[in-house]
């Protein structure tokens, strides 16, 4: 992607998005969350967006910038976990970002995203959280870029698929982390939301990349590409 | 001197472990609540606490006694983003508070020597 103003359009843009995909999806969310936590995930989410989309709506700054101040906003405004872990990573990881959006520093703010969800929440693969969707989307999403070549919105793209399937690998599985933990063994047959909501934003995420990137790739790849399954993957 | 901050998900909660464990410090404890969230409800708010941690912090460094997950995530955020030296007890909150505050109130006490207090707390039994 060319320009600063360009790239600040599309993180705006995303955003935006994002924000609309939560507000559409909460009762859904909340619903995930009554199963089996404090029914608190999509009002919680709905009105951390909320602020972030008022708090940077007509920002001048670079993208950078406002990655982070989305990620400042949800930590003052989420009051659940997923403030810290949403927010406190993307504040983390937007220093990835600050010499521009390119595939490489993509590919490293996810990484850096991951890390700190890992870091700060604790959870690992299998505990069923949000980890257990973002891991393989990130691994996918490294793998589809450095490995393969693919252009972002094809790697991205996979990174989703891998992403959903993780949140259904949530959904036989029993807590060990979060809320829903206490629920021992009554936490099995539900997705976790957390791992669904990390999907949801990143389907938008998709959606807005695709949008913006057509045609203008950083990594040249064929975008016909058969796009190969990658056996293993997400599992640590 | 060391500061206590106890940050629970119900702001009624923090406050009454608050007033509990004030009655093992002594006068010039210095015990500050961090409960639920900025507006009201239940939650934990990084800002409410580290604003908890600079009033508590006054005098010396702070331990931080937690109640579920994102109390945890949050009292770490808060930390990193203040400029209050401050650590979290790995304690239950209320026991834990009790012993940093009959702890807290010594003077020799340490910022070490105050979490080990609250840390002390989770192997009590009570039958």
């Amino acid at each position: 992607m060319a320009e600063t103003d360009t790239q600040r359009e599309a993180v705006l843009t995303a955003v935006e998005r994002v924000t609309d995909r939560i507000a559409e999806e909460k009762g859904h969310l909340t619903d995930l969350d009554s199963a089996i936590g404090d029914a608190d995930h999509g009002a919680n989410l709905d009105r951390g967006f909320g602020k972030a989309l008022a708090a940077v709506e007509d920002s001048e700054d670079d993208p950078a910038e406002i990655v982070k101040t989305v990620g400042v906003t949800l930590v003052s405004a989420v009051g659940g976990a997923s403030g810290p872990l949403y927010g406190g990573s993307i504040m983390t990881a937007s220093q990835e970002l600050e010499g521009g959006i390119t595939a490489d520093s993509s590919v490293a703010f996810a990484e850096a995203y991951l890390k700190k969800v890992k870091d700060r929440g604790g959870a690992r693969i299998g505990d069923k959280t949000m980890v257990d969707a973002l891991t393989p989307a990130v691994h996918t999403y490294k793998k589809s870029i450095e490995e393969d070549e693919l252009s972002p919105v094809t790697a991205l793209s996979k990174a989703v698929d891998a992403a959903e399937r993780g949140v259904r690998f949530t959904t036989p599985i029993r807590a060990n982390k979060g809320r829903a933990s206490y629920l021992g063994w009554r936490s099995v047959g539900h997705p976790d939301p957390g791992a669904t909501s990390t999907l949801y934003i990143m389907e938008e995420l998709l959606a807005v990349a695709s949008e913006y990137c057509e045609g203008d790739v950083e990594t040249d790849a064929e975008a016909d590409q058969s796009p190969e399954e990658t056996p293993g993957e997400g599992a640590e | 001197m060391v500061g206590l901050v106890v940050v629970s998900h119900s702001s009624k909660a923090a406050e009454g472990i608050c007033e509990i464990a004030a009655e093992m410090g002594g006068e010039d404890a210095s015990i500050v609540p961090a409960g639920g969230t900025e507006d009201g409800r239940v939650g934990t708010s990084a800002d409410l606490i580290r604003a908890a941690i600079e009033e508590a912090g006054q005098s010396g460094p702070v331990v931080v006694l937690v109640d579920l997950g994102s109390a945890v995530m949050n009292a770490e955020l808060a930390i990193e983003m203040g400029d209050v030296e401050a650590v979290i007890a790995d304690a239950p909150v209320l026991e834990g508070a009790l012993n940093a505050a009959a702890t807290a109130a010594g003077s020799k006490a340490t910022l070490e020597s105050v979490r080990e207090a609250a840390e002390n707390a989770a192997g009590v039994s009570k039958t």
